[in-house]
């Protein structure tokens, strides 16, 4: 093969790991948007959320110290254990289906009915809260995560690529494993809506509120549980991101690449978000490598999903995979 | 309370199943209801008939829970209601559809007809995800007894389609056999009719019947043609702005001055 096959073999492959990242923040957007057509802005910012809360119980920081020895004029930041990873793991699950519940009884029960618009502007409030909440319960310094994922290059791969090609393919470990796991909670949740029982009413109450009401399921139910599975989304998805570049603020940006994912996928679909997500992955890696670098100057990774997504809101504003808006009249 | 009757044609009606009492609601300064009382009993199907805007869907909202009347009382089986939520009045076996369907309209027509299993199904949501326990022997359950029911209602052929995709009377059918489904002790049906051609309203007719029949479910029903309605129930109630201005069997209120004056004076018989 020649060299610029195998280079460009490997970036794609690169960005494949990549957009696997996208999707997961994606898939949180659309499992929220579709069951209660709130668009949640707030989704980044749950990632961070439930990345410094892991971090935190694992090291066991005592959760808003600052403020306790603001107050108590005390001097505590540590209980003194560290929890180990699964229970830490465990634990946050608790706290985002806590969360999930608290946000529906203070924000969204009391917005029933309200516009679309509304519900939007009520999850930037709820993002910028909640950052604030974060900040206060675990300190603003950058944490490094680490649940024992493996992180480098994979040996195995790369001896085995320079074998066969001569050339060793560089890929990371943690990506590996993020896709392992993404694909793994992808199967999960289809699985779950298409085959139990809150799976079913999920679907109910996505397509239409009354006849929902009118089999007997309760709402604010389904509203919780879908709100508890997009914390738990975002908890994997900060896990990852945690692990690969820091638990930090800009964490919380990665809601924005998420958007022209979005874009791409069309919001009301699963399927979509996952085939979005790797397309903006490998689409910004390969024209990077193929036209950014050579002929722009580089650094194209920054505005390429952006670009795409405009072309798409242009040609196919539904997406890929999302339910085609059709006005009657 | 009246004692079990039996029809001419030999079903029987038993206890009252619903007693509303005295129920008015407002919307506003406007009365969509206006002290109305009456009751429905076991395994009768009783029809609610008035000319446009009477307050007949919103009768039968109060009674399924979407709207909660300023004054009066729901009594279902012998007790007072507390003020439900609609998806609560629906655990309690009160099935209904709508007057312009509400239907899942990107789900099948089997998934929408097992959504009205929803209730029956008891196993956790731990189970559920992971198929274990009762769950994998309930949804098997629960399959079958939608099956019937999507036997019943000749909808067989339709079963994998989404429900957006079909015409507007079988739209109607489905809703029904979601309601079925749920195997209701009280089904309220609102304008099972509306906008059929001939035909279509035979055929649902003929469905309400075998229903009532057949399950032995005590039916309410709001129904413009009054000559189905006629066909149809053991007994009518007669609404006009809001108020009731007659309730009986149908050869009673055929006879009724008022309803005359209100409405059969108009209508096509």
């Amino acid at each position: 093969m020649p060299d610029q096959l195998l280079f460009a073999t490997e970036v794609a492959l690169n960005g494949l790991m990549a957009g696997v990242m996208y999707s997961l923040v994606a898939l949180g957007f659309v499992l929220i948007f579709k069951a209660s057509g709130i668009f949640n802005y707030a989704q980044g910012v749950m990632a961070l959320f439930a990345a410094m809360t892991l971090v935190g119980i694992q090291n066991g920081q005592v959760p808003f110290s600052h403020l306790i020895n603001a107050i108590f004029g005390t001097d505590i930041h540590y209980f003194g254990w560290e929890a180990p990873a699964i229970l830490a793991i465990a634990l946050t699950v608790v706290v985002m289906i806590a969360l999930a519940w608290a946000v529906n009884r203070f924000i969204f029960r009391h917005l029933v009915n309200q516009e679309p618009i509304i519900l939007f502007m009520a999850t930037i409030g709820l993002a910028y809260f909640l950052e604030g909440v974060a900040d206060l319960m675990w300190g603003s310094e950058i944490k490094t995560l680490d649940v024992g994922l493996p992180q480098g290059i994979n040996e195995t791969i790369d001896s085995v690529t320079f074998e066969i090609f001569g050339y060793g393919f560089f890929i990371d470990n943690l990506d590996i494993v993020a896709t392992v796991i993404a694909a793994l909670l992808v199967l999960g949740l289809v699985a779950f809506s298409q085959y139990t029982k809150q799976g079913r009413a999920l679907r109910a109450v996505a397509d239409d509120h009354q006849a929902a009401l009118s089999v007997g399921i309760s709402l604010n139910f389904i509203w919780v549980l879908v709100w508890s599975i997009a914390g738990f989304v975002a908890l994997v998805a900060g896990i990852m991101w945690g692990a690969k570049s820091g638990v930090q603020f800009s964490l919380s940006l990665i809601a924005l690449k998420a958007l022209p994912v979005l874009m791409l996928g069309g919001f009301t679909s699963i399927p979509g978000a996952i085939v979005g997500g790797l397309i903006i992955g490998v689409g910004e890696k390969l024209f990077e490598f193929a036209i950014g670098q050579p002929f722009l100057g580089g650094a194209t990774e920054n505005w390429f999903a952006y670009v795409l997504a405009l072309l798409f809101l242009v040609f196919r504003p539904q997406g890929l995979f999302g339910e085609k808006i059709i006005e009657r009249v | 309370m009246l004692d079990t009757t039996t029809t001419p044609d030999g079903r029987t009606i038993g206890d009252t199943v619903l007693d509303l009492r005295n129920i008015t609601l407002r919307f506003g300064g406007v009365e969509a209801i206006k002290d109305i009382s009456f009751d429905i009993r076991e395994g009768e199907i009783r029809a609610i008939i008035g000319p446009n805007g009477a307050g007949k869907s919103s009768m039968l909202n109060v009674i399924s829970g979407f709207y909660v009347p300023q004054e009066g009382e729901v009594w279902f089986r012998g007790a007072p209601r507390p003020q439900m939520k609609p998806y609560q009045v629906a655990r309690q076996g009160i099935a209904r559809t709508f007057q312009n369907i509400a239907l899942f309209e990107g789900m099948s027509v089997l998934d929408n007809v097992m959504t009205g299993r929803l209730n029956a199904m008891k196993a956790n949501i731990f189970q559920q995800a992971f198929w274990w326990g009762k769950a994998s022997k309930e949804e098997e359950a629960n399959r079958e007894s939608v099956e019937r029911v999507i036997d019943f209602l000749e909808i067989q052929h339709i079963r994998k389609t989404p429900v957006g995709r079909l015409p507007y009377g079988l739209k109607k059918r489905v809703e029904l056999a979601r309601a079925l489904a749920a195997e209701p002790s009280l089904l309220l049906l609102d304008e099972p009719m509306a906008g059929m051609n001939v035909e279509e309203k035979e055929d649902m007719s003929r469905f309400i019947l075998d229903v009532n029949d057949e399950f032995g479910t005590t039916i309410a029903l709001i129904e413009h043609d009054m000559g189905v309605v006629m066909d149809l129930s053991d007994r009518v109630v007669v609404m006009d702005y809001g108020r009731k201005i007659g309730d009986g069997t149908p050869a009673e209120v055929r006879s009724n001055q008022d309803v005359i004056d209100a409405y059969l004076g108009v209508s096509h018989d």
